[in-house]
């Protein structure tokens, strides 16, 4: 631990070249992360949450030496990730979730071995640690299975080992519990915690779409949207920032449109879902009274209210705030 | 202190990154079947496809192994089999890793040295030719009544030329690696598109003097020329080549060990090139999933 900063991020900026077919029309370029800005201390457990496509995995790329930034800088324990790589990568793990890489031929514990080796671990630590990993992810009793044996979750769990095994000073974690059912997502949130706090000075990045997560685990969190960071502080300040505002959820019999919602007086911001069956309308107030304008729109709009929830702000209210849409919603409507 | 401290890392991470790879490499190649099924396959494929040529011209010259011809072919065949397999198996980790394993980005975010780690992936497919070869050749002796003595055979120029020539053959195959790196999946095309070319211009199957003017210097420029010509000269006494005739033992080997050199520091550079492309282009992750 040299450095002020385990990460810390300087204009960074990324642009991917698009390639167009002869007479297709289109952007050219899509600028994946622009001026980011970020300065992750040691020890903490830092997230970057945004929707898909927000930029989340570009910075991640960029950090873990995968990818060169087309403009800033970004450093890793104060070493800059391009001059480098070897000395960032000598500090570093990497998780990124939803994948069902490896070896099909070598069993889980063969898969775990060889990147115990890379990073140079002794056989004794090696063995240790692989053990102590696959009993945290459940797949002790799988060691010794080639993994091509293994189900698509089985697969997801043995990289997430992988990532823990060099015991690394900083370690990313680009949306680790994607696919992940519930019970296993919660161990593996539950081992994150327990992990960096065990350890003081380690740093985990976590990405994630998911708002409960973030708040969950993280010491802060960065949000993140169309590659530029709106708001960065703890979960409970970015939450602090809806106080005095009047958070409410909807549930009402389907409703053909919902943009005049957004357009109503004392509406901060709205956002609105079909469902099946239904429509689901979450709303930010200024305060409680344009409720009642709202229930009239809906009336007037030929629908009737199936249930109503004042809620406490939540980060993905902060996300809404912020951006105008929620973090499931990829288009924004 | 700090410099020698760092060397020290630097080596202690490529010799583990050789071992390693060379580890998974051997595991990958074996561990698909049976070690019986593996054994046959390993050895019948590529003494098949030496015996093709070999049938060829027994038919071709009705049956004539006397014609200095003759070792010159079966050797060169003997030998192309490393070609093959350095080739593809240094080259074939990239699309592995990449498309197949889905674990390139791993071993990329890891201080691996990508070098070595690749070399170490083609060690086990250049174990398998060299007991293909060895069966080739003690099949020639046998069978056909191959002039190589072991016992009479140069073993000072055959050893050298034969080291230098595989570690080209490696640098080569890191050079198809930084171009699978940089292309899709279906550069396995390229692999096999060198290998063929090489055979047809380094002298492996009929001497550099039948080719036009216009290929036999290109020939004459690649490393494989000198090598399959060091060998067979080492292993019996004499080449069928007009062209490289003039050239003593000595002047092969240097010219072996200069054009491997020139062919190494040009790959490694190529593949630091490609290496920088595809992290500019975000390529270290690519599936094409063709």
């Amino acid at each position: 631990m040299n450095h002020a900063c385990a990460i810390k991020t300087e204009n960074l900026g990324r642009v991917y070249q698009i390639k167009r077919k002869r007479g297709e029309s289109g952007p050219t370029t899509l600028v994946a992360l622009e001026d980011v800005n970020l300065a992750v201390r040691h020890g903490e457990l830092f997230g970057l949450l945004g929707p898909n496509g927000a930029g989340k995995t570009t910075l991640i790329k960029i950090l873990t030496t995968l990818l060169t930034p087309t403009s800033g800088h970004a450093f890793v324990d104060g070493i800059d990730v391009v001059e480098n790589p070897q000395e960032v990568r000598r500090r570093i793990n990497m998780v990124s979730g939803g994948e069902t890489c490896g070896y099909g031929l070598l069993t889980v514990e063969e898969n775990l071995w060889m990147f115990t080796q890379f990073y140079g671990l002794d056989s004794k630590t090696a063995r240790e640690r692989i053990q102590s990993m696959l009993e945290v992810v459940g797949l002790a009793d799988r060691a010794k299975t080639k993994s091509y044996h293994l189900s698509t979750g089985m697969k997801q769990k043995m990289n997430f080992a992988r990532g823990f095994l060099n015991d690394p000073q900083i370690l990313f974690l680009d949306e680790p519990t994607l696919g992940l059912d519930v019970q296993t997502s919660r161990i593996l949130r539950d081992f994150v915690k327990r992990w960096v706090r065990e350890r003081p000075g380690k740093t985990i990045l976590l990405t994630t779409h998911y708002m409960a997560e973030a708040d969950e685990l993280c010491d802060r969190v960065a949000i993140i949207d169309q590659g530029k960071i709106l708001a960065c502080d703890t979960p409970a300040n970015l939450k602090r920032r809806l106080q005095g505002a009047s958070i409410f959820k909807l549930q009402t019999t389907p409703l053909e449109t919902l943009d005049h919602f957004g357009r109503l007086p004392g509406v901060s911001q709205f956002v609105g879902h079909r469902r099946n069956g239904h429509t689901e309308l979450n709303f930010i107030l200024e305060d409680e009274n344009a409720l009642v304008k709202v229930l009239d729109a809906v009336q007037a709009k030929g629908g009737h209210l199936l249930s109503l929830e004042k809620r406490e702000p939540t980060l993905e209210d902060v996300f809404i705030h912020l951006v105008g849409r929620g973090l499931s919603d990829e288009t924004g409507d | 202190m700090t410099i020698p401290v760092l060397q020290r890392e630097t080596w202690r991470e490529s010799l583990r990154s050789l071992k390693v790879a060379t580890w998974l490499g051997w595991q990958i190649e074996s561990n698909w079947t049976e070690p019986f099924l593996f054994a046959v396959y390993s050895i019948a494929k590529p003494v098949a496809g030496a015996m093709i040529l070999v049938v060829m011209y027994l038919v071709v010259s009705g049956g004539q192994t006397n014609n200095p011809l003759f070792p010159y072919i079966y050797l060169g065949n003997a030998f192309y089999i490393y070609v093959g397999s350095v080739l593809m198996g240094i080259s074939w980790a990239v699309i592995d890793d990449r498309e197949h394993y889905g674990v390139l980005k791993y071993i990329y975010v890891s201080p691996i040295h990508v070098y070595f780690y690749l070399l170490g992936r083609g060690v086990a497919r250049t174990l398998t030719g060299t007991i293909a070869v060895i069966i080739t050749l003690t099949f020639g002796m046998l069978v056909f009544k191959l002039p190589v003595n072991l016992l009479t055979m140069n073993h000072a120029l055959f050893w050298p030329v034969f080291l230098i020539g595989l570690a080209g053959l490696a640098l080569i195959g890191i050079l198809l690696a930084g171009l699978t790196l940089i292309t899709a999946r279906h550069n396995y095309f390229m692999g096999e598109a060198v290998a063929g070319a090489l055979y047809l211009l380094c002298g492996a199957v009929f001497p550099l003097d039948v080719l036009p003017k216009s290929l036999q210097y290109i020939g004459l420029g690649l490393p494989m020329t000198y090598w399959l010509e060091g060998l067979r000269r080492a292993l019996i006494g004499t080449s069928a080549s007009p062209l490289l005739a003039p050239f003593s033992n000595e002047t092969i080997l240097i010219i072996l060990l200069g054009s491997t050199l020139l062919v190494g520091a040009i790959s490694l550079g190529f593949y630091r090139w490609c290496e920088r492309r595809a992290k500019e282009k975000g390529l270290i992750d690519m599936q094409t999933m063709y």
